[in-house]
């Protein structure tokens, strides 16, 4: 089924053109000291592509923002072991497979700022929403309120989070068409359409391109007004999965 | 008397199990937590939610159906039920925070009489990993926490105040032990049940807080 309304077909020579055949090009807007946020939890929805892209690149400084600060030698940690990054800013940074950061952090090669995972998510959907950040009950008393502004409102104490904006959103999802329009596979959206509404540039690697009007209006999760570029990858199997793998 | 040996992870996870009632939305943590999917009561409807965005998560696959875009927060992997949804990271916390958990499972370092828990870091360590732990335990219902109810070296786990840095403030509900069942109330540690082999007073020797025995404390069904 396609989706189409009458009188708009002319559109299609007049769209801005997002997609790039080529990681290395889509990334070239990408500078030394940026704000990235990296999509990905676990072993899902991670631009593992556009990752290595940025390591060979070699870009410095960069303040990344992911849930964890990397397992093993694959996304996050491949930038960390690189030497792109100058801070992450992550909910899970010491994990028992985070041996790269582990080593980063102790030689004080890289800074930490760590926030309830939850948190993270909003303080980038704030971002996205041209919010100054939010009032969070989540840390209230703990180490993560130090140094912030506490609001009340009734009786109930609140530490104000900061809005996170991104440089730059790299993000993986399932299908895109030529507009940007994305949706995502299974439970891969993780912290991927709130960084592609977060960031300034948001750069996309994608399983699949499907023609203009075959994804269906209400199932695109992250419109393309949200995406900047995009890749397509073809779908493939994570790095760090040893297991089973199917098409 | 191998019984004094106390519950098995196992057992502790069918007890804490036994406590989710029909319709409820709950969130595991990691460890014991996930293990007591397995032992819901039949004919219970029980939905539960993954912080990485999955309402209605079921039990692990075959291996050859094991699927990398369906796994847990402790990169298990898992299925959905029938009538799933899945959302992305800032919905699922909104159903975290926005009290739409009906309890949380959840591991813990420390609790205390007040119901704070401690869960992410040590103390004699910079850093930890609190993950979702923060928003899970503002916002759900209920909180239960399990855990052994010493450390290794016996020291007991339940205190009056905190040792470890908090995790969460005035939130725990109940903790599961592999000695024992124990309420947190306004007046305080509540016993409620004892493992086979225990007696109460077993527990208020492991117990760094006064603990409140009542006359009809009863026997965890192991």
């Amino acid at each position: 089924m396609r989706y189409r309304s009458g009188g708009h077909r002319g559109m299609q020579q007049d769209m801005k053109q997002k997609k790039f055949d080529s990681i290395d090009t889509a990334l070239d807007r990408l500078k030394d000291g940026d704000t990235v946020l990296v999509g990905g939890f676990g072993l899902s929805g991670i631009p593992e592509k556009l990752i290595n892209g940025v390591c060979e690149r070699g870009l410095r400084d960069l303040t990344v923002v992911n849930n964890s600060s990397g397992a093993g030698r694959f996304g996050v940690a491949r930038l960390l072991e690189k030497g792109c990054v100058a801070k992450v800013i992550v909910s899970f940074p010491w994990g028992r497979e985070s041996d790269v950061f582990k080593e980063l952090y102790k030689a004080g090669k890289v800074d930490l700022e760590i926030v309830p995972q939850g948190i993270l998510a909003e303080r980038m959907r704030a971002a996205g929403a041209g919010l100054g950040g939010i009032l969070s009950p989540s840390g209230v008393g703990t180490q993560i309120a130090e140094g912030k502004p506490i609001h009340m409102v009734g009786n109930q104490e609140y530490i104000v989070e900061t809005a996170l904006p991104g440089d730059v959103a790299l993000i993986k999802a399932h299908k895109v068409d030529p507009r940007g329009n994305l949706i995502y596979r299974l439970a891969s959206q993780n912290m991927n359409p709130v960084m592609a509404m977060a960031a300034k540039h948001t750069i996309v690697e994608v399983d699949a391109e499907v023609a203009l009007g075959d994804l269906a209006p209400a199932e695109i999760i992250t419109p393309g007004v949200f995406v900047d570029r995009y890749v397509v990858t073809g779908r493939y199997k994570p790095e760090a999965w040893e297991g089973a793998w199917h098409e | 008397m191998s019984e004094r040996r106390g519950l098995s992870r196992e057992q502790i996870a069918k007890r804490v199990a036994a406590e989710l009632e029909d319709g409820w939305l709950v969130n595991l943590g990691l460890g014991i937590p996930t293990l007591a999917v397995n032992y819901i009561p039949e004919g219970r409807d029980i939905l539960f939610h993954s912080e990485n965005g999955i309402i209605g998560m079921g039990p692990r696959p075959a291996d050859e159906d094991v699927d990398t875009d369906l796994m847990s927060a402790g990169k298990g992997p898992i299925t959905l039920i029938e009538g799933a949804a899945l959302v992305h990271h800032a919905d699922s916390f909104v159903v975290a925070r926005g009290g739409r958990l009906d309890a949380a499972i959840l591991g813990a370092y420390q609790v205390a009489d007040s119901g704070d828990f401690a869960n992410w870091r040590l103390p004699d360590r910079h850093v930890g990993g609190i993950g979702g732990a923060m928003d899970i335990a503002v916002g759900a219902q209920r909180v239960f926490i399990t855990m052994s109810q010493t450390d290794k070296d016996g020291t007991p786990k339940l205190v009056e105040d905190l040792t470890y840095p908090l995790t969460t403030k005035a939130c725990v509900t109940k903790v599961f032990t592999e000695m024992a069942v124990i309420a947190v109330t306004d007046q305080g540690f509540v016993l409620e049940e004892v493992a086979p082999g225990f007696t109460p007073d077993d527990i208020v020797a492991r117990t760094a807080a006064s603990l409140i025995v009542p006359d009809d404390v009863g026997t965890i069904a192991a």
